[in-house]
């Protein structure tokens, strides 16, 4: 059993959300059917994107945000987190660049999300 | 120096707007960028959840951003960054300058106004306490994260629940910092649910409605705060006081459009928005002096901005061709739970379908968002719920528009359903 | 040669200093903050008092009225913004006149020009703002405003140019005869010796001088909030304007700036802490609704930011000026309350002129009264603003898009003499972060031009000294 707030729209909704038959969730709370297939969707797997920065060296900014290239599972958000302590990618960069490849075995990359060029000497 | 149209501006309004006059026709175009890349308040805003409604794909800032920079290199259009404008009047002299090209004085023939908003300061809800450091605005706190990668604290409280805040309190988290609680003065947040979902619940961050900060104590750097709940007044109630340790305390109270030059301008402006008052080509009431997204008002989701800007955009390069409409003006009305109308008025000849964009007061369930023409309903919608934190579009097709633009007293408004 | 210490940075050590390098010394100034003007200077009212308040034959009386003739010469001298607006003293009731009329006659005994009593009707013609309820007012031409710590950092610079060696973040322990001279003991254990000692304190000018002086004295904190309105509602009033005094003091005023903002306060209220900095809900609600009295149109829309200032009221009432007694080489100023910024210029000669007497100063022939501030690219010219950015490109970039304050100002800030350290000090000298956005946008890039001016690391600048450090440490 499990209570949440449905984001599908912004009625946000307390869904109640019983799990004690895993073969048949049953959600309540919902307005309509997107509730019923949010409250399930996030009872079996929630999954997030998980966004940052790292450094950047000899570019034309300090920091470089990325992104998981596709969401992940929300309980391992931390230990993605954790693979970005320390580092440094060199300058020039491209959004969609791979900082991190295949995170925590997911296949899922730390992907840059900005364009950082080389500094001008 | 002589230019055909000025934009101030090179975040996503400025962007949209400056490829918009470049599609319309109008070549002679110059954005002018403050900081000293393109792209605005998104360049900091790294989260994703950008572009759903323009791309019909979640991107993150900066990659939002990216997009609409590409257009306007494509186009070649010009543009100078590290340059602030330092007054304009209303016959469209601009002035600004940057370091390396010192003073310069442009004579526009159209100006489009795209400088965003800036945030309430602590100052402006009259916060008692100490002023030590540590008290930053939520978006200080973005960008001396993502930016500059600096950590401005490392135990923190949030007051307000708008979405920079609650986008701060994941951000801080995920950096190490331990938020502890985010404190909303209203009994409902002004941010969206699924920023409160994911940025919060994710992270077990207590958020505690109706309550309000009341004093911030310590020397030199923060060391707690003391909340308390409010009545419905919105007066700290005595005895309910609780003190938080923390040395950070973010602020996320609010934006207000950032209207410094169109004063100088005599441009206008609305009590109600903080932005210019404009007709349906987002031109002021100061001729040739367009405004468009953060700076007229404030938006929930950037893709508005977008949209928004790009219709400033083109209409600015049908006034320089001579060619915007004109006439009598109609007044569209903001009433019942409606705040705010944008534009405030609709132009008689103009022919396009009508877009209104709107913000209601309080949070209403169950309700039918009307437009009404000299008392006769026009458009109606009907909404599940409809609150302050979300911004409501209303467009209204050619009859419709017609109907409004012929009218003589034109209002938006909320009605119950009847049952 | 001579050594002079003065012990306080605010605008009486610092007018001191200033006055004091017209002589041929060697002259400290010593200050626990880590810049001038931190205490009571920079938090108080900005009024340049007519001296119709004090209590006739007074110090307070004679030096706020020499005092304030002095301004016009010196704030050309010194270069920092001061205006006389004139004021008024508001009175809400017919049953008082009399009290506007003993301000009067108080005022003319005291050597006051120009004071008047009009009808409140006049004061609406030339202050459309003010309450209808406002029945008559004492009208006083000769007042004026300034600001306390450009003053402040004006005599600072000029003194340091003339010689005077500023030393911060030093805190003085206690003050030891050292036969006709004195030793100043400071926390650190460092000890200066001097011929001269001028205590210039503050709230701690009691504590100081009765480490070793055998008449005694006590300062009481005295609190005042404030609140500023931005620059938007500066069309609210050009004038002063007083309500009558009572017992506690001035009563609540409504006051431009000389930037074109408004304030309104202090508060009034006795405390124990001298370090005590924070508002308080009560005491903003007093501030604003007296306020009111003044003017029932304020709102508090265009309020900008809230402060504490705290007053060195001493028990004797007047200002204590002069040699502490006992044959001790001590020069005291204190209990410098209001209207002690006005007199500031007049006190200084005086304990320059006593002090170089006392220990038979020559004159510095080298003296050079004129201070240069910082060009203040706000207030150009279109064509002086082309010319600076030529002369230096800094001057193009805009730092703080709210007071319009370049690069350029805020470079210069950190390294002339006396120059700023951290954001307030910055903030102090060229207005950055002093606007509607009280720093939201632009105190990261200020903090770096300070890291970088300074070679020091992003995570040691600070907002107003040691342990105000901003950001607490690098995102890894």
């Amino acid at each position: 059993m499990k209570e949440m707030i449905c984001i599908c729209c912004p009625m946000g909704c307390r869904l109640t959300v019983d799990d004690s038959d895993p073969g048949n969730i049953k959600v309540s709370g919902n307005t309509c059917p997107r509730g019923a297939k949010y409250g399930k969707d996030e009872m079996i797997c929630p999954k997030r994107m998980v966004t940052s920065v790292v450094r950047v060296e000899g570019g034309d900014a300090a920091m470089l945000s990325v992104k998981t290239s596709d969401s992940i599972e929300k309980a391992r958000i931390f230990d993605a987190l954790a693979l970005l302590k320390g580092v440094t990618v060199k300058a020039p960069v491209k959004i969609g660049d791979v900082v991190v490849a295949d995170v925590l075995g997911t296949g899922v990359d730390f992907i840059a999300t900005k364009d950082v060029a080389a500094r001008a000497k | 120096m002589e230019k055909n149209l000025i934009i101030i501006g090179g975040g996503p309004a400025g962007l949209a707007a400056a490829k918009s006059a470049y599609d319309a026709g109008e070549r002679d175009i110059l954005i002018l960028e403050r900081e000293d890349r393109l792209g605005g308040i998104l360049n900091q805003c790294i989260h994703n959840g950008f572009g759903l409604h323009t791309f019909k794909e979640e991107l993150t800032g900066p990659e939002y951003a990216a997009r609409y920079i590409k257009e306007v290199l494509d186009r070649k259009i010009e543009y100078k960054t590290g340059t602030t404008v330092l007054s304009i009047d209303k016959n469209k002299r601009v002035t600004c300058a940057s370091e390396s090209e010192g003073l310069m004085v442009y004579e526009a023939k159209a100006v489009i106004l795209a400088c965003g908003c800036r945030e309430r300061p602590r100052g402006a809800i009259n916060i008692a306490g100490c002023r030590a450091a540590g008290i930053f605005s939520a978006g200080t706190a973005q960008k001396l994260i993502n930016i500059d990668g600096y950590m401005p604290g490392k135990e923190v409280v949030i007051l307000g629940s708008g979405d920079i805040g609650l986008i701060m309190a994941r951000r801080m988290t995920f950096q190490g910092a331990k938020v502890k609680a985010v404190v909303e003065l209203m009994p409902y947040s002004s941010g969206l649910n699924r920023n409160i979902v994911q940025c919060l619940n994710d992270f077990d961050i207590p958020l505690m409605f109706s309550h309000t900060v009341v004093d911030i104590k310590g020397k030199g750097r923060v060391s707690s705060v003391v909340i308390a709940a409010v009545d419905e007044k919105l007066n700290p109630i005595k005895g309910t006081e609780q003190e938080i340790k923390c040395d950070t305390l973010l602020l996320s109270v609010g934006l207000l459009p950032e209207n410094e030059l169109s004063r100088m301008a005599d441009v206008n402006l609305s009590p109600v928005t903080g932005g210019a008052v404009v007709d349906d080509d987002m031109m002021t009431e100061t001729d040739g002096i367009f405004a468009c997204g953060n700076v007229l008002h404030v938006h929930d989701l950037v893709d508005f901005v977008s949209e928004e800007s790009e219709w400033a955009g083109a209409r600015a390069a049908a006034y320089i061709r001579g060619e915007k409409a004109k006439g009598e003006k109609v007044a569209i009305g903001a009433e019942g739970g409606v705040r705010y109308v944008v534009p405030q008025y609709a132009l008689r000849d103009g022919e396009e379908n009508l877009k209104l964009r709107m913000r209601v007061g309080n949070v209403y369930k169950n309700v039918r968002l009307c437009v009404v023409c000299d008392g006769e309903e026009v458009y109606s919608k009907r909404c599940m719920i409809v609150t302050p934190g979300e911004m409501e579009t209303v467009s209204l097709n050619e009859k419709q528009t017609r109907a409004l633009k012929n009218c003589k007293k034109a209002t938006v408004c909320l009605k119950a359903v009847e049952k | 040669m001579k050594k002079i210490v003065i012990i306080g940075a605010g605008v009486i050590g610092c007018s001191v200093a200033r006055e004091l390098s017209r002589y041929e010394a060697e002259i400290i100034v010593l200050e626990r903050e880590n810049d001038v003007a931190c205490g009571t200077t920079k938090a108080n009212s900005g009024v340049v008092h007519g001296g119709f308040d004090a209590k006739p034959h007074t110090y307070k009386a004679w030096f706020n009225v020499r005092g304030n003739e002095m301004f016009d010469k010196l704030s050309k001298e010194l270069d920092f913004p001061f205006r006389r607006n004139g004021a008024y003293v508001l009175c809400f009731d017919d049953t008082k006149w009399d009290g506007l009329k003993k301000l009067y006659d108080q005022g003319i005994e005291n050597g006051v020009k120009g004071l008047k009593v009009v009808t409140g009707d006049e004061v609406r013609q030339r202050e459309p703002y003010v309450s209808e309820d406002v029945k008559g007012a004492l009208w006083c031409p000769s007042s004026g405003i300034v600001s306390p710590y450009e003053m402040t950092i004006a005599y600072a610079e000029n003194a340091a140019a003339n010689g005077v060696k500023f030393v911060f973040e030093k805190t003085v322990d206690r003050l030891e005869r050292d036969g006709e001279r004195l030793k100043v003991v400071c926390m650190d254990g460092d000890v200066y010796e001097a011929d001269a000692v001028v205590n210039a304190a503050g709230l701690y000018s009691d504590e100081l001088n009765n480490t070793v002086a055998s008449k005694k004295y006590k300062i009481v904190p005295r609190k005042g909030e404030y609140m500023l309105l931005d620059k938007t509602s500066g069309y609210l009033t050009s004038t002063t304007l007083f309500q009558l005094p009572t017992a506690m003091g001035k009563g609540i005023l409504v006051v431009p700036s000389v930037h074109g903002n408004i304030l309104l306060g202090p508060t009034a209220v006795d405390i124990e802490d001298k370090d005590c900095k924070v508002t308080t809900y009560d005491g903003l609600a007093e501030a604003f609704d007296k306020a009111r009295i003044t003017m029932p149109s304020l709102t508090k829309k265009t309020v900008i930011t809230q402060f504490t200032g705290l007053r060195a009221h001493a028990d004797a009432g007047d200002f204590v000026v002069g040699w502490a007694g006992d044959d001790l080489p001590l020069y005291n100023l204190i209990g410098i309350e209001s209207p002690g910024l006005t007199a500031a210029p007049a006190l200084a000669v005086q304990a320059a002129e006593d002090v170089a007497d006392y220990t038979a100063l020559a004159f510095n022939k080298n003296f050079d009264p004129i201070r240069k501030g910082i060009p203040c690219f706000a207030t150009m010219t279109e064509k002086e603003r082309a010319e600076i950015i030529k002369k230096n490109p800094l001057y193009g970039r805009i730092v703080c898009r709210c007071e319009v304050v370049t690069e350029g100002e805020i470079v210069d800030s950190i390294n002339r003499p006396v120059g700023a350290k951290d954001l307030d000090g910055v903030k102090r000298r060229t207005r950055a972060g002093m606007g509607r956005c009280q720093s939201g946008f632009c105190s990261e890039r200020v903090m770096e031009i300070i890291a970088r001016e300074r070679g020091i690391d992003m995570t040691e600048v600070t907002k107003s000294g040691k342990g105000s450090e901003i950001v607490v440490g690098r995102v890894e």
